[in-house]
């Protein structure tokens, strides 16, 4: 880029104060992160005192990992984050492609009725969705924690704004040729989405593997709580609070996404804009 | 395709999503307001019409007060300071300031991490004595001992910095996602007429982000609700009520006392309060933003 697309970039003292501002609100934003990293990889004697002649350990990670059943827990988190998202792709594909391709009476209707789910969302109607899992059954089952999220207006909402982009002259090729609906979704739609697939698809699973209020409520045995859950049982009950071992379960049951952020921070970042851009 | 068949694919395809939307978010706001004129069934005690009384019990409870004007409170303090950091993020890392690549990720992270992990690392932070906070105040000579957390007047103000600490970051690629979408040509043209760095930011750059203001608004707004992870793990709702939020009281009352009818009753106050943040979206958003 030349100079002149940033003509508006702040320039001499400006630039200096701006960029130690910027730089403060950095700092202080990834000092808590940086404490509980210092915390987690040293002797709990050291877990308040910044000592660069400290010694590093994994003695804490070994502990949190002795003290609590995280193995399950994250076997528990693993599959919650696949049953949700392969249900969700399946059904936001079938319904986006339904609300951007097809007439039918009541669309509109329909369409309006799933935008109610934007607003209330399935974290805040815990008290109902309890009673129904009840009834159903279901209690305590990992299939409880995904099934109100499978219907994802959001994955509706941007799935169909993807779908009506793609010309319409492809999808009376693909018709002409002898494909049915079902094979142009699959042969046109899907493949020209693929950006989109990907974007909603590391939304969703960092707020599936981020989410606690519902699993915490309709979980209730090591077998089905997903690690948030977990960790909370682990760090709530007596640990004669040893900041240290609580330190290291929180980074450990934070790590895989940790990890997979850093390592594709770029992709991360495009996918949550190109999921808000609406 | 006929137009029968048409129909009839629209509905088919449209059906399981549809199915499973009614069932977990139609139904239960229908049942919940059913639910909230009747009495809590115990044991063999079934659940009987009572017409407005889990309401009128709403009224008089004052944790319910407590919690909505801690809720509003809340929102009041996290939202606008979330969207102007994030708005300030955002144009520094849009600007090639040294070291823009640390500072995006330093920004971003937070928002990565669940909240609860987040609550966890904040409660250790603001031990009295042993924390970072404390530590950092004590060689600022200023007393060490104090409880953020446990006291009344400060532990909502410590829940409100995690908040905006979490979801600054955010909201600041929804900023960024705009800038970058904003035609070069516009500053070029104003720096030809002359105007000022600050002058173009107000009349043009701001104005022009004003859709993703909003949005991000809403969202903060929803947010402020329905999130109350962190109430759970840093206070649960202490010291005295101080920092229960409305989703937290819910919760209590709901999975703690297993009032499930008083519940449902505190349930519709925060369905009211999305129905009506969703009217003001539906009046001043949808008219200006026309992705439809």
């Amino acid at each position: 880029m030349n100079a002149s697309t940033h003509v508006y970039e702040p320039a001499g003292g400006a630039r200096a104060l701006e960029t130690v501002a910027a730089w403060l609100l950095g700092v202080l934003w990834v000092l808590p992160l940086l404490y509980a990293v210092w915390t987690a990889f040293h002797p709990a004697a050291y877990s308040t005192r910044v000592d660069l002649s400290a010694p590093w350990t994994l003695d804490n990670f070994v502990a949190a990992w002795r003290a609590a059943p995280f193995a399950r827990y994250f076997a528990n988190t693993m599959m919650l984050v696949t049953i949700v998202l392969v249900a969700q792709l399946v059904l936001v594909t079938l319904a986006a492609y339904a609300f951007a391709r097809f007439d039918f009476p009541g669309r509109n209707i329909a369409f309006g009725l799933v935008l109610v789910q934007l607003m209330i969302m399935p974290d805040v109607l815990i008290v109902e969705n309890y009673r129904t899992m009840t009834v159903l059954g279901l209690r305590d089952t990992i299939l409880a924690i995904a099934l109100p999220y499978m219907a994802s207006a959001f994955g509706i909402f941007l799935l169909r704004q993807t779908f009506k982009t793609v010309p319409r002259e492809l999808d009376e090729a693909a018709r002409v040729e002898g494909c049915s609906p079902l094979q142009t979704l699959w042969r046109v739609y899907v493949p020209l989405a693929r950006p989109t697939y990907l974007a909603y698809a590391l939304v969703s699973v960092s707020y599936h593997w981020n989410n606690f209020l519902w699993p915490l409520i309709i979980t209730n045995s090591v077998e089905t709580r997903p690690v948030t859950v977990g960790l909370q049982v682990f760090s709530a009950t007596d640990q004669g609070i040893d900041w240290s071992i609580i330190t290291a379960a929180t980074l450990l049951s934070t790590g895989p996404l940790l990890i997979a952020f850093l390592l594709f921070q770029r992709q991360f970042v495009q996918s949550f804009m190109r999921a808000g851009i609406r | 395709m006929t137009r029968t068949r048409e129909w009839l694919y629209g509905w088919l395809l449209l059906m399981p999503a549809f199915v499973l939307l009614v069932l977990f978010t139609h139904f239960p706001a229908v049942a919940n307001l059913w639910h909230s004129f009747f009495s809590t069934p115990r044991g063999a005690r079934k659940a009987v019409f009572i017409g407005a009384d889990n309401y009128r019990q709403l009224a008089e409870d004052p944790i319910f007060w407590r919690a909505l004007s801690n809720n509003l409170w809340y929102a009041l303090g996290t939202i606008p300071l979330s969207i102007v950091l994030a708005l300030a993020m955002a144009l520094w890392v849009n600007d090639r300031l040294p070291g823009r690549g640390f500072l995006r990720l330093a920004y971003f992270t937070p928002t990565v991490l669940p909240m609860i992990a987040v609550a966890n690392i904040w409660l250790f932070f603001y031990t009295p004595e042993y924390g970072l906070l404390a530590q950092v105040l004590g060689k600022l000579g200023v007393d060490a001992s104090h409880n953020w957390l446990g006291s009344q007047s400060t532990a909502l103000g410590a829940l409100m910095v995690v908040t905006v600490w979490k979801e600054a970051g955010f909201f600041m690629i929804f900023y960024l996602a705009a800038l970058q979408s904003m035609s070069p040509h516009l500053a070029e043209a104003a720096s030809i007429e002359g105007a000022s760095r600050w002058y173009f930011f107000r009349r043009v750059t701001f104005p022009l982000l004003m859709p993703t203001t909003l949005f991000v608004l809403v969202n903060a707004v929803i947010n402020a609700f329905r999130l109350v992870d962190h109430v759970v793990v840093m206070t649960r709702g202490g010291p005295d009520n101080a920092t229960s939020l409305l989703l937290y009281y819910i919760y209590e009352i709901g999975f703690r006392f297993w009032d499930s009818a008083y519940a449902a009753a505190l349930t519709m106050v925060l369905l009211v309060l999305l129905g009506a943040t969703a009217l003001a979206q539906f009046v001043f958003l949808e008219r200006r933003t026309h992705y439809r």
